[in-house]
């Protein structure tokens, strides 16, 4: 019969789908934050060649997402750029360590033409964002920017309609440079935004940008970069007009206080060359692995990234994390229990 | 005085054709639209890499989507597995057993859950499956799937059931065959084309949903051969692909799209070439 | 014992075989029977299931934002506050542009494929048109973003702006992606299903109807608009209220163009945010119960307005069909 033969096709389909690559791995499922995607996924694709009988499945949607899934035990390792609240943490089934692989640049990308290089500073920036500053030629950013003239154009504001570390790091910046902001709208990793459109994920911000003349948007600095997007030159704490790069990221990490469980904010370093929107990224992992053999290759895994890994994230831009720091959390993965 | 009239309502009718020949012009324009790009756009990505490699690191270029492809059979089949027996037993009992009014009310039911929007099915499997088992599945992706085919199985079924003959029926009854051989052997036989073109206008349908994989599939940037993990798709991986900031990844997702509708329209033609002749409601 | 003889009662209302066969005796008959009943079933266990899950999932939300959740307009997953009303809005308002802008065009094209266009024409265009439903939402999405909107933002908009921005619709920033552009994505995709349906439901007038009123000296409009349309009224509307129920749960499409953003506004250039949208866009990520919970109940109440319209989509087509089957004889 016809149903019968078109039903046993189905099933040697789905055999051959199986069967496709023949030996057998095991997957290691992850997912979260969209700012640390790029060299993540590097990560990933290297270490495959380094163990081959393991394969890390990462997902980048969002750092909400990344706490989310794994309070709720649905992947193996969450990553997150904003740490987690006392409060979420307390909700976990069991001790959830923060694991700080790289820091990075929140940049700030735009769409204008000519693209010109721009400066701006934070009461700027939280001016466009709150809303109250509508137009590329207003008075505050010309100020800012002398030599360059700026059209006579409405300012699309972009940020992300996800829950985002991008935008932890972003909003706690904005809460310790304007009281305003701090007041109205707050720091978190989802926020009310007073204005603008939101994109998903980092990659979603800049597409939008991208896409839209006159848009404004922050996104990490590797997106800017692979898509060729300019950036602007922020003012940082100590009045220095400074560019988002490896070492203005790692002159802002130097100064960070980081306590022991790796909880910290790195946002409007004090230091002449520190850049002022820069964060860190960390991996969400139980201090009580639940499958032992999972546990182990995880653990190799961090190991791994936290030596060989952090080499790949300069090429990438990031800041790998300074020696004192990286023996600090290599200890405390030695305290994963398997 | 009525020659006037006469050609004034003949204008009217005359602008009123115009109007309606616009109209159906103005509908098949988004096609040719949409076509246009998908051509232009993805045939030039379209390369054996496409069809072989995997997907590379964020931001570096090149790369394929083979394991978006194979995920997708791999879903579909989990659904047939799911919605092809319930479907066509289902409607096997509305066209042949039942009493009006409860087959009216199943015919109805059947009717509106066609209209549930996808994404819908897709919360219902992750509450029932992916937080029970704590981890989205190829499974869980399949079981949507199949419970969207269900409904849209069970309909066609039982049209093309109605159609047989009765005469076929008395005719077997008559020479001393049982009630449910009659219908598997006679009358489900007979309407058999009729059954395959359903299960495949479902497929179609089926093929390009993406809304309900987004929490139960998740999707996967490799190979996966395990039903309890995560699983890539076709159309999620489009999705993720097209709002992207990335130039490569924007062409990769025409091309993705290019294949996905190349595979719809070859099954809807399969269909049309089984149907010849005879009407059938493709909603 | 007379047997229906109409051939169209033949298809449509046929009494089942089980009327006047003899009732199952041995047991594989019995046994098939009850298999088939079990997966015929299947459809009433479904949509309870999915309701069950969707109020299961959501009660929390339920019982502690009670009706506040339709009517308060703010989203602060921050604060947990959840409020629906930015969302209600976003997906009447492009359901309704979607309508506004379908609705003409689909009857008037089903007008063209019954009534004027020449026969050879005919089947291809059906076939246009039913492959222009073939296409899934995602890529209808992918096409929105890189070929309508910009479009949309160098050409139709500020055209728009300028000569309608008197009005509160038109007026404010101009962004590409944006309650407009989510309405005529969701027109896009539910031309084909509300064209097919309202060229069946024309092509089951009778032709006596038609040849009547030519009889009477009507012209061919006038023939279409007092004999045709005005006996396929419920038919037609149920037709467009089955388009509306597509177009309230058009998830992947809307959510690439519209812009993504709870907020109420009055300009149509400014972006919004749908009930189905909201889920595509967050659920994964609801880092509190409360917030899954109260996408739970967006999906709910999601849920509820779709089976509503298709209800009464369905009644509505019942009744021109019971309405046809009780008529005049052919």
């Amino acid at each position: 019969m016809r149903i019968g033969t078109l039903l046993i096709g189905l099933l040697g389909l789905s055999a051959l789908g199986l069967a496709a690559d023949a030996s057998a791995h095991m997957t290691i499922n992850g997912a979260g934050a969209t700012f640390p995607y790029p060299i993540y996924s590097k990560w990933f694709d290297e270490y495959a060649k380094v163990d081959p009988s393991v394969r890390f499945n990462y997902q980048s949607i969002g750092s909400g997402g990344g706490q989310k899934q794994i309070l709720a035990q649905t992947v193996d390792f969450g990553a997150s750029d904003g740490p987690m609240s006392d409060d979420n943490l307390s909700k976990a089934p069991g001790k959830l360590i923060h694991i700080p692989t790289v820091a990075g640049a929140v940049v700030i990308s735009y769409n204008l033409p000519g693209n010109p290089s721009l400066k701006l500073d934070g009461e700027t920036i939280a001016g466009i964002y709150l809303g109250n500053i509508k137009k590329w030629n207003d008075a505050k950013i010309t100020a800012l920017n002398s030599g360059t003239t700026l059209p006579d154009q409405d300012i699309v504001v972009v940020h992300r309609s996800d829950g985002s570390g991008t935008s932890f790091i972003f909003t706690d910046y904005l809460s310790k440079v304007s009281a305003d902001w701090k007041s109205k709208v707050g720091s978190n990793t989802s926020v009310s935004w007073p204005t603008g459109i939101g994109g998903k994920g980092n990659e979603g911000v800049s597409g939008q940008v991208k896409q839209t003349e006159g848009a404004i948007g922050y996104v990490e600095l590797i997106y800017a970069i692979q898509n060729k997007m300019p950036y602007a030159e922020l003012k940082n704490a100590d009045g220095n007009f400074v560019k988002p790069t490896l070492e203005s990221v790692t002159a802002a990490m130097s100064t960070a206080q980081i306590p022991d469980d790796f909880r910290f904010s790195m946002t409007n370093a004090t230091g002449a060359q520190s850049y002022p929107i820069a964060g860190a990224t960390w991996l969400l992992v139980y201090e009580q692995q639940k499958d032992a053999a999972k546990g182990k290759k995880l653990v190799e895994f961090l190991k791994w990234a936290l030596s060989k890994g952090e080499d790949m994230a300069k090429q990438l831009d990031y800041a790998p994390l300074p020696d004192e720091l990286r023996d600090r959390v290599l200890k405390r993965v030695d305290e994963i229990k398997l | 005085m009525k020659a006037h009239r006469h050609t004034r309502r003949k204008i009217i009718s005359a602008l009123a054709s115009t109007l309606a020949t616009v109209a159906a012009l103005l509908v098949i324009a988004p096609l040719g639209l949409v076509f246009y790009h998908l051509l232009v756009s993805g045939i030039g990505s379209i390369n054996w890499d496409f069809f072989t490699h995997l997907p590379k690191p964020v931001g570096e270029v090149g790369g394929g989507m083979v394991n978006a492809i194979v995920g997708s059979g791999e879903l579909l089949a989990l659904a047939a597995l799911i919605g092809v027996p319930v479907g066509v037993l289902g409607g096997v009992y509305l066209a042949e057993y039942g009493d009006v009014r409860m087959n009216a009310l199943l015919r109805f039911v059947a009717d509106v859950l066609n209209g549930v929007p996808s994404i819908i099915w897709g919360v219902v499997v992750y509450g029932l499956i992916v937080l029970r088992f704590k981890s989205f599945s190829a499974l869980a992706g399949g079981l949507a799937l199949g419970l969207m085919m269900i409904p849209l199985i069970m309909r066609t079924t039982e049209e093309v059931l109605l159609l047989v003959p009765n005469g076929y029926r008395e005719a077997s009854l008559a020479l001393g065959i049982s009630r449910w051989k009659t219908i598997v052997h006679v009358v489900m036989k007979t309407a058999s084309q009729g059954i395959i073109t359903g299960i495949l206008l479902a497929f179609a349908r089926v093929a390009g949903e993406t809304a309900p994989l987004l929490f139960t599939a998740f999707g996967n940037r490799f190979w996966n051969h395990n039903l309890l993990e995560p699983i890539a798709a076709l159309p999620l991986q489009i999705f993720t692909y097209a709002i992207s900031p990335y130039e490569d990844w924007h062409r990769q997702a025409w091309a993705g799209a290019l294949v996905l509708v190349v595979m719809i329209f070859l099954i809807n033609t399969v269909v049309r070439f089984l149907t010849r002749g005879r009407t059938v409601r493709v909603l | 014992m007379a047997i229906a003889i109409s051939p169209r009662a033949a298809v449509a209302e046929r009494a089942p075989a089980a009327r006047y066969m003899k009732p199952p005796r041995r047991w594989a008959d019995r046994a098939f029977r009850w298999l088939t009943l079990a997966m015929a079933l299947a459809v009433i266990g479904l949509i309870i299931l999915v309701g069950w899950q969707l109020a299961v999932g959501s009660h929390l939300a339920v019982s502690r934002f009670g009706f506040r959740f339709l009517t308060s307009s703010t989203w602060d997953p921050v604060s947990e506050q959840f409020g629906a009303l930015p969302f209600i809005y976003g997906t009447a308002v492009s359901s309704l542009i979607a309508l506004i802008i379908a609705v003409p065009l689909s009857i008037a094209t089903a007008i063209y494929l019954t009534e004027l266009a020449p026969l050879w024409i005919r089947q291809p265009l059906v076939s246009l048109i039913e492959m222009l439903a073939a296409i899934p939402s995602v890529i209808l999405g992918l096409w929105g973003i890189f070929v309508m909107i910009p479009w949309l933002r160098a050409h139709a908009f500020p055209w728009l702006k300028s000569a309608l921005g008197w009005t509160p619709f038109f007026n404010g920033p101009i962004y590409g992606v944006s309650m407009l552009a989510g309405g005529i994505i969701i027109a896009v995709m539910i031309l084909p299903i509300i064209t097919s349906v309202a060229r069946e439901i024309l092509r089951s007038v009778p032709n006596l109807q038609r040849e009547a009123a030519y009889a009477l000296g009507a012209t061919r409009w006038e023939v279409t608009r007092i004999a045709v349309l005005s006996y396929a009224k419920n038919g037609l509307f149920g037709a467009v209220i089955l388009g509306l129920g597509r177009a309230l749960g058009e998830t992947m499409a809307v959510t690439m163009v519209i812009g993504n953003t709870p907020q109420i506004k009055a300009s149509l250039f400014a972006p919004g945010y749908t009930l189905a949208s909201v889920i595509a866009n967050e659920f994964t990520e609801a880092t509190t119960d409360i917030y899954l919970q109260a996408l739970f109940e967006i999906g709910l109440v999601l849920f509820g307005i779709t089976i509503l319209a298709n209800l009464i989509a369905q009644l509505l087509l019942k009744t021109m069909k019971n309405a046809m089957t009780t008529r005049a004889v052919q």
